[in-house]
């Protein structure tokens, strides 16, 4: 088991990351520092946690999904 | 009830009048209430000549149910369909078609307005336009007015 960590949009191109796994982290924040090696939050990336808004604090679990994105603009 | 993400183009009023007769509700509903958004060629006052949108498949799909279900928890309604283009799109081409039908007018219109609004302003999609000086993704939905 593993945790998936996903990025979108210019988040992702930003980053040049799109799609990790990472053996453990504690929350979503942890997941970020982790797979970007601690590069600066924009203010406004929105979290996911298993396909549902959540915040960089709360906690995450082997198995989770965790994905970080810009605001949306869809529609 | 029924929702689609698509990455070819459609036909808006080919859908709704398919919706309508797969779902037998040509004798249940006195209103339709429709948005359609498409695609325009300018935006923050530059020419655009395509668009690029993005999704995050799994909670998009997730998300616009979860919208329909609250939706239907709100308003007496008899059926709701949403479809939303993602992939490559041209200008004049539909991007999302919302169709709400009740009995009566007021929660249909009322449903339509609140489900355009929640997923423009919830639903994981990202616009990226293609304007004569480049790419450039579209940081905010503009306010609808």
């Amino acid at each position: 088991m593993s945790i998936q960590v996903k990025f979108f949009a210019s988040l992702k191109e930003r980053l040049n990351i799109e799609d990790r796994q990472i053996a453990t982290a504690s929350t979503a924040g942890e997941a970020w520092d982790i797979v970007t090696n601690k590069a600066a939050r924009p203010d406004n990336v929105l979290v996911a946690i298993n396909l549902e808004y959540a915040a960089f604090d709360d906690a995450i679990k082997e198995g989770d999904e965790v994905a970080f994105f810009p605001p949306v603009t869809g529609g | 009830m029924a929702s689609r993400i698509l990455e070819q183009a459609f036909d808006p009023w080919q859908l709704i009048s398919q919706h309508q007769a797969d779902n037998k509700l040509s004798i249940q509903f006195g209103a339709t209430a429709t948005f359609i958004g498409t695609m325009r060629d300018f935006n923050d006052n530059a020419d655009v000549s395509a668009m690029t949108l993005e999704h995050y498949p799994a909670m998009t799909q997730r998300y616009i149910d979860k919208l329909i279900d609250e939706a239907k928890q709100q308003w007496d309604l008899l059926d709701v369909l949403i479809v939303h283009r993602v992939g490559n799109i041209k200008p004049a081409e539909p991007i999302m078609l919302i169709a709400c039908w009740s009995a009566h007018r007021r929660a249909s219109l009322d449903a339509c307005s609140w489900l355009i609004e929640e997923l423009k302003h919830r639903a994981p999609f990202w616009k990226k336009e293609v304007r004569l000086d480049g790419e450039r993704w579209v940081e905010k939905n503009t306010d609808g007015l």
